[in-house]
């Protein structure tokens, strides 16, 4: 079973990791998804094939499956990767309005990524700071308590730190 | 054991272990289901089966909930009515209101319920689906507004063809049914079996439609019209217009075809003959060279696919003759024009199958010769039984007719390809009598007959030849079987697979619903017939071997009988 | 000098007692830095004291230290709770107690570290000081315990969190931990320690409310030549975040609990099943593990006691619905997270066919305080119905956000205006929404109803999720509503009908009322109509048919706040008005027609050309055709467009 994770293309770590389970033992299908989207940044029809091979399920199961679970993405992110929460304590403190604004100024759509490949935009529910409301992280990094009037500002600053 | 338990206020009996909706059916009790599929284990998701049970806060899913001795149930009190109309409404909140331009009107589950329940108005306002149909199949359509996520397609293609070509895809209410990556389902795994049109309650999965261009053929004068129509559509197309399974209504159906305009009417059981002849050699001679053994059938396209995308490195395992329904297009192209001096470009070849994957196998690059494709276009039974109202024939009411020479004569062995198991036998048939040179005094292999088996093997010897085969009828059967063979099993020499349980008698094209009892039923019907025929054995049919010495024999270049043979290629799919 | 492994091993677990000779007692304090001759600093990091800055503030610490030439120790903890004061630095001067700072980003506290070294305690700043035996402590400075957040609480369950170093193993033993663990493995059995936990009348605190003890039992019980024991730490609700400081501030604790709860079910395989997004939390589990293994507390034959486990971490990939028991058990097998029918109940057939105890990570934590202190103990804190403490995430528009443990029976108005400090702005109470999406809306009048099991289930909520948000004034109960039909929406798993479709026609039908149709016909007012007489009896529906708890607990927050504000809901449906001013959609423009100079900009704008007007004379909005998305206001460079 490990013989055909050779053939991968896949980075040592990632196939050490892999060789931690039993093959083909459905329950580790997760962890290895996990595995992919952790070391690509996203899960691609290749990545999907690779597993399929190594568990013996069919690539549509895994797909189904994967679907499934709001922390899979089947594009990748863009450069910059921005998180805004739409929990509770976030969507009354405002965070509709930013999530408007932002579809507007990067003219995507929560869960897309911008044609340059520059911007992603998700929603989340709760990054865990909810006193400071409304949240927002880009790339991991977080910004609190947002309100919409600042969000050109911020965007213009990532753009600073590119440069 | 047996207990009592209290429904609608009276005692009715239960068996221990069941569930209440067994229990309820059996006592002539009827509780609407739309996730339920026999013989599966139940999922509980569509709810629509709710009952109420005495003591329990939550309205029961009577197709999952095991009954309990205790147990006083409601089936039809106004709460359960409730419900179940509530759910129903639920489905039709978002519905594209057309069920007059629906494949499914009039045969549709979504829209008896809503009968049965007297829903009149929309109470509850949603916004109608508008995802977008996939037509990239040529072999079934996909129209994801239509579908009721009830699941039965999942998991018919999972737990019972053994494919997976299609799953759940997210979650909530973006929930849809989609192959791999969404991608096109031609791109997908799918072997275009249709076994999942056969179990959708809803005018969700259905064929793609070949009748308009066969109408557009059928009025052109200068189109000569040919039809053929598979073993098993005499024995099914009966049931659509609503009698019982099993009956066979050759005769009508031969003069039915005639009323509408068919130019000619041939039986695709004529070149199973030729198939059962030519694949009896081909044997003998994988046999005798001990190469590309065990032998694979070829006649389900469904099968061939697989073997194609999922194992390439058998391909050459395959049988190599083409399909009934490809040899009986190659032939009227070629032998039939040739005799009867028409021009092979202005015949339309028609088929009538129980498939839809003959739609795909019709259009395979393959499938041609000389350039021209031998299959014009492939109806289903169903869409037969459209084409039979749509000209306004009585067929129960019709005198018996006979279909034409010199494509439409039989022997039963032909007749045998439409069930699992009878093509073997056919096969068979043949394969002593070319080793003994005489016929086998018992024709019938009773270890291949049955429905619902697995698996039939069965063994024999001939003139010091020993010969194993085995038949399935699903890929998953068909998988374990070739896992047996790759661990070293050898005794194995001939292989029938079908895509469809119990053979073409259920295929992707037959009257819905199929039930168990009809499936019995229809096998039966192609039994007798071969109980009752005179030519058991298809190298005994006088037309067939009259082409074999006019068309076959002749031809020196052995072109002719070449054209009958093809080739099957590789796939790269995302499996 | 033995090592400190060998130490607490051999002369503080193996022992087990509470009396201690006096050398191990002194090397205790030692190692409890309750005799240290240095400074010590104990950041706050939690994922909120990281996002409120606490990663800046460590490096000015340090560089400050540096500059000053100072020696200090540096200790990273987890968090106490109190999200609002984050980053929370405390300062511990030899001798003295430790005291804590609010608000430490990375300028106060070098102003702070410069006033406590120069003798000048900056008050601003001043959370208070933690009692402690033998330390002097500070003048005219609260005590934690005595500030109105801390005294009403009764912290069992984040009882250290905050306060010890959660990436350490030997902080957690020296307060007391694994005791009740080894003390389990050497004095009970199996029986005693689901006797012991009946008796303490514990109930999970993941949902039901099910008798923890009664659940250990039937899995004990249930012949099987393997059963599993699984933590759930899924926590997927918005506004519910205490798994998170569970699992990030005092790691060692849950595995306690775990172990514990693993040796009552007769069990070598555990399971914590964590959400994705708490990254630092899996982390700092693994770092636990991996020490605990090394202490001999995990893997095999622990302590020589002949029982094994091994615990695994299971990530969960991200779906609310996969905290739902059967759901959760799917995903660890590898499948999609749908429900599935009981009976069988996990703790018959469970995961992997087994039987499986299934325990929220909270209901865990209690477990080794019972062991400790007796099951009597634990039900004398509570109510007669529920016993113990409740932990609870504060949020919304309340003063002190944060995580607080408080006695089962407390008030809801203590809760708020007590430990909470009241409304934010001072202003006033409308709901709290209690027990997350699914749960219930409480009206400032019914504060008074108490944390108790059996109370919230009268008043249709459950204890299930930890989360309070709190609404004030200038909220909308339709948006709020709205708001969670639509998580839930999203976040079924589309399993069942009534669930799936159900809580997304809701959904609509409150999108609809809080919009301006666009072009509305007469029959689209109708249908608007029909839709709203049938929100509650489609409620109804939904909650008596859908499989599992989440689709049966959906429609909970419409149901009880309808009740209470059927006003508003019939404002926003018949006169198109959101007095909050929440629903933006159904906000209706006007111009000015003085201000407006006619620069004919905003009919350019407008989507539905609901804007009519000659160049240089003011124009009109059509109020039919306008759909209030204010396109026109945020055009208008001469502020002529005002909200009607
Ligand atoms: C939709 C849904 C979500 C749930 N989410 C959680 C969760 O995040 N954490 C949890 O411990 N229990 C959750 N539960 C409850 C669990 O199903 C289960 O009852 C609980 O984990 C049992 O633990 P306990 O006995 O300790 O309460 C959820 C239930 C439902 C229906
Ligand atoms: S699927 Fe059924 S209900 Fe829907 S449009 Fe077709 S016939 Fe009508
Ligand atoms: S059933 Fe009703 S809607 Fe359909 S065709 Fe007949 S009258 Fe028209
Ligand atoms: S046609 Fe057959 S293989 Fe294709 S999706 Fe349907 S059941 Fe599966
Ligand atoms: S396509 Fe048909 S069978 Fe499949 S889920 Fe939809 S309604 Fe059911
Ligand atoms: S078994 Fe028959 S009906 Fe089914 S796919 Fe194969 S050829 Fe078609
Ligand atoms: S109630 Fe909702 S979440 Fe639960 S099984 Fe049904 S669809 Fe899934
Ligand atoms: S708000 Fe302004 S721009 Fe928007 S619809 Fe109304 S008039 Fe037009
Ligand atoms: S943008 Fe302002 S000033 Fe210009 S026309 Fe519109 S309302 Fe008048
Ligand atoms: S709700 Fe936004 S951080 Fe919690
Ligand atoms: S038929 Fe019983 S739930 Fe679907
Ligand atoms: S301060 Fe840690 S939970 Fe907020």
């Amino acid at each position: 079973m490990y013989a055909i994770l050779e053939s991968f293309n896949m980075s040592q770590k990632m196939k050490a990791s892999i060789k931690k389970y039993n093959l083909p033992d459905r329950s580790s299908l997760l962890d290895m998804l996990q595995i992919i989207q952790d070391s690509h940044g996203y899960i691609s029809e290749k990545s999907i094939a690779d597993v399929s091979k190594l568990l013996s399920l069919p690539s549509a199961k895994i797909y189904g499956i994967a679907s499934f679970y709001d922390q899979f993405r089947f594009t990748p992110y863009g450069k910059f990767h921005i998180k805004i929460c739409d929990g509770t304590s976030c969507h009354i403190s405002d965070s509709p309005v930013i999530i408007r604004e932002l579809e507007k100024i990067l003219k995507i759509k929560p869960n897309e990524t911008t044609h340059d490949g520059k911007y992603s935009l998700e929603t989340v529910t709760c990054l865990g700071a909810c006193g400071k409301a409304a949240i927002l992280s880009v790339n991991d990094k977080y910004y609190t308590e947002v309100i919409p009037e600042k969000l050109k500002e911020l965007l213009d600053t990532l753009n600073v730190i590119e440069e | 054991m047996v207990f009592d338990i209290e429904v609608n206020n009276k005692k009715i009996k239960a068996r221990k272990g069941e569930t209440i909706l067994s229990a309820l059916n059996r006592n002539g009790i009827k509780v609407p289901t739309l996730c339920f599929m026999e013989d599966l284990q139940p999922t509980g998701a569509c709810r629509i089966c709710v009952v109420e049970v005495e003591g329990r806060e939550d309205l029961v899913p009577s197709c999952s909930q095991i009954v309990e001795e205790w147990m006083k149930i409601k089936t039809h009190s106004p709460r359960v009515i409730k419900a179940r109309r509530t759910i129903v409404e639920l489905l039709l909140s978002n519905h594209p209101d057309d069920c007059l331009y629906c494949e499914r009107n009039g045969n549709c589950e979504l829209q008896k319920l809503s009968i049965e329940l007297n829903i009149l108005e929309r109470r509850i306002p949603g916004n109608k689906n508008v995802l977008k149909a996939d037509r990239s199949s040529s072999s079934l359509i996909r129209d994801p507004k239509k579908c009721i996520l009830c699941g039965r397609c999942v998991r018919v293609c999972e737990e019972i063809v053994g494919v997976t070509a299609i799953d759940f895809v997210k979650k909530g209410n973006e929930c849809s049914i989609e192959p791999s990556f969404n991608r096109p389902i031609n791109l997908s795994s799918c072997i275009n079996c249709g076994q999942c049109i056969m179990v959708c309650p809803t005018g969700a999965l259905y064929e793609k439609d070949h009748l308009p261009e066969l109408l557009e053929s059928l009025n052109n004068p200068d189109k000569h019209v040919v039809i053929q129509y598979s073993p098993t559509v005499s024995v099914t197309l009966a049931e659509e217009f609503n009698l019982k399974a099993g009956k066979d209504i050759n005769g009508m159906l031969n003069s039915a075809l005639r009323k509408i305009g068919f130019n000619k009417i041939f039986e695709s059981s004529f070149s199973a003959d030729i198939n059962a002849i030519e694949v009896a050699s081909e044997l003998i001679e994988r046999l005798k060279t001990g190469t590309n053994l065990p032998m694979f059938s070829s006649c389900c396209p469904s099968w061939v696919k697989y073997v194609e995308q999922t194992h390439p490195d058998l391909i050459p395992n395959l049988s190599r003759c083409k399909s009934p329904q490809q040899i009986m297009g190659t032939l009227i192209k070629n032998y039939y024009a040739k005799t009867n001096a028409i021009n092979p470009e202005d015949i339309y070849s028609v088929s009538v199958m129980p498939c839809v994957a003959k739609k795909f196998e019709a259009q395979r690059d393959e499938m041609t010769s000389k350039g021209i494709t031998d299959v014009d276009a492939v109806l289903t039974t169903r869409e037969l039984a459209k084409l039979i109202r749509l000209y306004g024939i009585d067929i129960l009411n019709i005198e018996s007719e006979l279909a034409d020479n010199p494509l439409g004569t039989r022997s039963s062995a032909g007749k045998l390809y439409g069930v699992s198991g009878g093509v073997t036998e056919s096969i068979i048939r043949s394969f002593i009598s070319k080793l003994n040179e005489h016929e086998p005094v018992n024709y019938k292999i009773t270890e291949l007959r049955g429905v619902n088996k697995n698996r039939k093997e069965f063994k024999l010897k001939v003139s010091n030849i020993e010969l194993g085969v085995a038949v399935v009828s699903d890929m998953i059967n068909a998988e374990k079987l070739l896992i047996e063979i790759a661990n070293g099993r050898n005794d194995i020499h001939f292989i029938e697979v079908m895509a469809c349980p119990d053979g073409c008698i259920n295929g992707g094209g037959q009257p819905i619903p199929a039930k168990k009892e009809d499936i019995k039923l229809r096998m039966k019907a192609i039994y007798d017939i071969d109980e009752k025929d005179s030519i058991k054995f298809s190298h005994k049919n006088p037309l067939v071997n009259e082409i074999y010495q006019n068309y076959f024999e002749k031809d020196k270049s052995n072109e002719n009988l070449n054209s009958i043979y093809t080739n099957f290629n590789k796939r790269d799919i995302l499996l | 000098m033995i090592s400190n492994i060998q130490f607490l091993k051999e002369k503080v677990l193996v022992q087990n007692t509470s009396a201690y000779n006096k050398d191990v007692e002194e090397r205790l304090k030692f190692l409890r830095r309750e005799n240290t001759q240095i400074p010590i600093i104990y950041i706050g990091k939690g994922t909120c004291g990281i996002i409120a800055g606490a990663i800046k503030s460590t490096e000015a610490i340090k560089e400050y230290l540096s500059a000053k030439q100072i020696t200090a120790e540096i200790i990273e903890v987890g968090c106490i709770g109190l999200c609002i004061a984050e980053p929370i630095v405390d300062i511990q001067l030899p001798g003295m107690t430790r005291l804590s700072f609010k608000n430490m980003n990375s300028e106060n506290i070098v102003h702070v570290l410069d006033g406590i070294f120069n003798n000048n305690i900056l008050n601003d700043f001043v959370l208070g000081q933690y009692r402690k035996k033998g330390l002097q402590s500070w003048e005219n400075i609260p005590f934690i315990d005595s500030l109105e957040f801390f005294s009403l609480q009764n912290r069992i369950v984040i009882e250290n969190a905050g306060i010890i170093n959660p990436e350490s193993i030997e902080d957690y033993i020296v307060n007391n931990g694994y005791n009740a663990f080894v003390k389990t493995i050497y004095h009970y059995t199996s029986n005693d320690i689901c006797k012991i936990i009946e008796k303490s009348e514990l109930r999970g605190r993941g949902g039901s409310g099910f008798p923890t003890g009664k659940k250990w039992k039937i899995a004990h019980d249930t012949a099987s030549d393997q059963r599993y024991i699984i933590c759930n730490a899924n926590e997927s609700d918005p506004g519910s975040f205490l798994d998170r400081l569970l699992i990030e501030s005092n790691p060692h604790k849950l595995i306690e609990g775990m172990a514990i709860a693993a040796y009552g079910v007769r069990t070598s395989k555990a399971y914590i099943y964590i959400r994705s997004s708490n990254k630092l939390g899996i982390r700092r589990f693994k770092i636990a593990i991996e020490q605990a293994k090394e202490y001999g507390l995990l893997g095999e034959n622990i302590f020589d006691s002949g029982f094994n486990l091994d615990i695994i971490i299971k990530i969960s990939p991200g779906a609310f619905v996969c905290g739902e028991e059967t759901a959760l058990i799917s995903s660890i097998e590898g499948k999609r997270g749908m429900p599935k029918l009981r009976p069988p109940y996990p703790s018959e057939r469970g995961l992997f066919g087994k039987p499986t105890v299934i325990n929220n990570a909270e209901t865990l934590c209690n477990i080794p305080s019972i062991i400790n202190n007796g099951p009597n103990w634990f039900n004398s804190i509570g109510t007669n119905s529920s016993k113990g403490t409740k932990v609870f995430s504060l949020s919304g528009k309340i003063k002190n956000t944060g995580i607080i443990e408080v006695p089962m029976g407390i008030s809801f108005n203590d809760i708020i205006y007590k430990i909470g400090s009241g409304v934010k702005n001072n202003k006033n109470l409308k709901i709290i929404q209690v027990g997350g999406p699914a749960g219930t809306s409480i009206v400032k009048d019914k504060l008074s109803i108490t944390v108790d099991f059996d109370v919230l289930k009268e008043n249709g909520a459950f204890l299930g999720s930890s989360g309070i948000i709190v609404m004030d004034e200038d909220s909308c109960i339709v948006d709020l509503t709205k708001y969670y039909l639509r998580f839930l929406s999203n976040e079924s798993c589309g399993k069942c009908i009534p669930c799936r479709e159900g809580i997304h026609r809701m959904y609509e039908i409150l999108d609809n009322i809080t919009k301006r149709p666009k072009d509305e016909k007469s029959h689209q007012t109708l249908e608007r109509f029909k839709g709203v007489m049938q929100m509650e009896s489609l409620a109804e529906i939904i909650k008596d048919t859908s499989l599992c708890g989440l689709g049966k607990t959906a429609a909970n927050t419409f149901i009880s706040s309808i009740k209470w504000f059927r006003g508003e809901y019939e404002e926003h449906i018949f006169d198109r008005e959101c007095k909050s001013g929440v629903c933006k959609e159904l906000r209706v423009f006007n111009i000015d027609f003085d201000k407006c100079t006619g620069c004919n900009a905003c009919p350019k704008k407008c989507p539905v050309n609901a804007i009519i007007g000659t160049a240089k004379y003011p124009h009109f909005i059509i109020e039919e055709k306008c759909i209030g998305c204010g396109a026109c206001f945020e055009t208008c460079k001469f502020s002529a467009i005002f909200v009607k």
